[in-house]
């Protein structure tokens, strides 16, 4: 489950101080502080691009370029539906279709209760067990409907 | 008494069909039954189909039981599998099982075998037998060992691998760099994921290799973020190589230095090109360099950098350990030694096949893979990657070799096979091709960047029937724009798993096939 501390700016700099050391830091810290805090909000972008010597603008480039960092937070559990062409050989786009009436959600978006955010994904590298997904950092293979709901509900159950 | 081993994989695929869950019930029942049993947690051996594998250690070897279930516990042990019983699930020795039995391993020789963290284990089973030769031989000795091997890029473009450290070793420097590329993004791909969590000493000696064949001081592995499991057991065998003083100053004995660093990706699939990802390593979005400079003269941090793949790496050992000549004698033509096939998506028997390059897609997917899971006939299969093309089944004698399969237009790439059923739409998959470009498209260059949006725009009006010649006229001008006029594989590559589709299976894009042209 990824962090949902509330914002803390000393706690940001000390987490960011952890990397300083580093060559190339920036991702190792956007990873850091999106772990404690859950999404990457704007004063984490300021005080990155003091801390580093970069525009907020260079940082801001950085965070939306890549998939995993958030600008907002996600629900109290991620779930990755793996949409790549082995899933897709075994049924991952019912299996999406599916998720999406099961949660009552879409793709990219959180279920009302904050329980889930269920988002697409390419490849978790478990391909000879797909359809695959990811709740949180725990890999699924052969995920059918019945599984699907199962997997939730066990999961649903932690608040 | 003697504790009896039982091995099961704690590989991320195992555990993803519940091999802790297994194992936290052996142990239990083990213990029920006041049964001295000791559980190591291995890697994978990579018989997919059959995980969760559970292994039972007898004096004359291991003997397999598969796919076991929390369920199927107690009548295994009520059957006596400790002493090779006649369970349902019984699967005899698991080095005589065919899957496996016909397999020539030498990257993956102790993948599944051992406890990925366990140092006595590793050299116990051949471990370090490398780096202890590469130690005492000049650094250009050993470019020229990985030369003549023939050892060729496993991340996909199989640029031959000791001319890259040969470039990298010529260079003069203060630092030099190694990255290996664990940015294993195709579909259809584990091996990478299931190398680095069953056999991760294996990285770490190839990478030492390389770092004493070019004079590196300091290693990088950019990990996929989508590998939490592979991440975590690396970084744990570093901690264990430092203390062991197989990494860090004086590594092996030596005077000389080299310190290996895990870096996580952020979910960016261009991340695997080798430009994007020394960007990526320095801090900034992962867009695709122009070559040249090339990498292996001004990489990161704009110093002499070896990139190789992860099969790459684990490959140098073995090399080093057993010769130039052992390894160059498997394979065909400039394709030499084995490659790690990889059999996913609707396969009946899905799994890591390791065979020497020669072996033909017939054989991979009839002979190891056992068909498709639905029982359906196979359709097509997509090699190498999601930028790889589509191959009907006309095509299946022709071997795994980069030189016959790009004279079909097609790639081996990373040795990722994913099998389609007769259930396909073929168009929709060429869709997806440019969707995904246009997902992951770095931006860097128009032609990706815009021609995969427009690309998707005109499969949705073939697919919808609009004007459908025209269209396609201009899907075949978008090609080969794409083709011609981008900066990496991305957008150059995107066309092969498009225009792959429209050749061999038109009737799907609604054309005619051309055999039926002739007969009517």
């Amino acid at each position: 489950m990824s962090g949902r501390a509330m914002w803390s700016e000393e706690r940001a700099s000390s987490l960011i101080s952890n990397h300083q050391d580093q060559r190339g830091a920036l991702l190792p810290m956007l990873h850091a502080l999106q772990e404690e805090f859950g999404c990457i909000e704007d004063a984490a972008i300021r005080l990155l691009a003091k801390t580093l010597n970069l525009s907020r603008a260079e940082v801001h480039g950085v965070v939306s370029f890549y998939h995993d960092f958030r600008r907002t937070r996600a629900g109290r559990h991620v779930i990755k539906i793996c949409r790549a062409e082995a899933c897709q050989a075994m049924g991952a786009e019912s299996l999406i279709e599916h998720a999406q009436r099961h949660l009552s959600t879409d793709l990219g978006t959180t279920t009302t209760d904050d329980a889930f955010t269920l988002e697409a994904v390419y490849c978790l590298g478990n391909c000879a067990l797909s359809p695959a997904i990811m709740i949180d950092a725990q890999l699924h293979g052969r995920v059918d409907a019945a599984r699907f709901n199962a997997l939730v509900g066990v999961y649903g159950k932690d608040q | 008494m003697r504790a009896q081993t039982i091995y099961i994989p704690k590989d991320a695929a195992a555990v993803s069909v519940g091999a802790d869950d297994v194992a936290a019930a052996i142990a239990t029942e083990a213990e029920r039954r006041r049964l001295s049993v000791e559980i190591v947690r291995t890697g994978s051996r990579g018989l997919l189909w059959l995980e969760p594998l559970v292994e039972v250690s007898l004096p004359e070897g291991r003997v397999a039981y598969g796919p076991v279930s929390v369920a199927d516990v107690p009548s295994l042990f009520d059957t006596g599998f400790l002493s090779a019983a006649n369970h349902r699930l019984a699967l005899g020795f698991t080095e005589e099982i065919p899957y496996l039995k016909n397999q020539e391993r030498l990257t993956f020789a102790r993948c599944g075998v051992i406890d990925p963290l366990s140092v006595d284990d590793y050299l116990a089973h051949g471990g370090m037998a490398g780096v202890k030769r590469a130690r005492d031989m000049t650094p250009a000795e050993i470019c020229a060992e990985v030369r003549e091997s023939g050892l060729r890029g496993r991340g996909g473009a199989g640029f031959p691998t000791g001319i890259k450290w040969q470039t990298v070793l010529d260079a003069d420097a203060d630092q030099k760099f190694i990255c290996c590329n664990a940015d294993e993004g195709d579909s259809g791909t584990f091996a990478d994921r299931m190398i680095m969590e069953g056999d991760p000493f294996a990285l770490i000696e190839g990478m030492t290799i390389a770092a004493f064949a070019v004079g590196a001081t300091q290693g990088y592995i950019y990990v996929r973020s989508e590998y939490p499991h592979a991440i975590a057991t690396l970084r744990e065998a570093i901690a264990i190589a430092e203390r062991k003083g197989w990494l860090g100053d004086g590594l092996h004995g030596t005077d000389r230095e080299f310190h290996l660093d895990v870096r996580v990706g952020a979910g960016a699939y261009i991340c695997g090109e080798e430009t994007s990802m020394l960007e990526s390593l320095e801090g900034r979005r992962g867009q695709v360099r122009s070559k040249p400079p090339l990498p292996a003269l001004e990489g990161l941090f704009g110093q002499p950098t070896v990139v190789n793949n992860v099969l790459s790496l684990t490959t140098v050992p073995v090399i080093l350990a057993k010769g130039a000549d052992f390894y160059r004698d498997l394979g065909v033509g400039r394709s030499r030694g084995t490659q790690p096939f990889q059999l996913a998506g609707n396969v009946k028997r899905g799994g890591l096949v390791e065979k020497a390059f020669g072996v033909t897609l017939h054989d991979l997917l009839y002979e190891f893979g056992g068909g498709t899971a639905t029982g359906r006939p196979i359709r097509a299969v997509q090699t190498g990657g999601p930028l790889g093309a589509y191959v009907p089944p006309s095509l299946f004698d022709t071997p795994e070799d980069y030189e016959a399969f790009a004279a079909q237009d097609a790639l081996v790439g990373h040795g990722g096979i994913v099998v389609f059923d007769d259930s396909v739409d073929m168009a929709k998959q060429a869709r997806f091709a440019l969707e995904f470009c246009a997902l992951e498209s770095c931006g860097k260059c128009t032609p990706c960047r815009i021609g995969s949006q427009r690309g998707v725009e005109v499969m949705d009006r073939i697919i919808a029937g609009d004007r459908r010649n025209e269209n396609l006229a201009l899907l075949n001008d978008l090609c080969e724009l794409l083709t011609d006029g981008s900066l990496c594989a991305m957008g150059g590559l995107t066309p092969l798993p498009v225009q792959s589709a429209l050749k061999h299976f038109p009737e799907d894009f609604g054309l005619a096939r051309p055999t039926e042209k002739i007969a009517s």
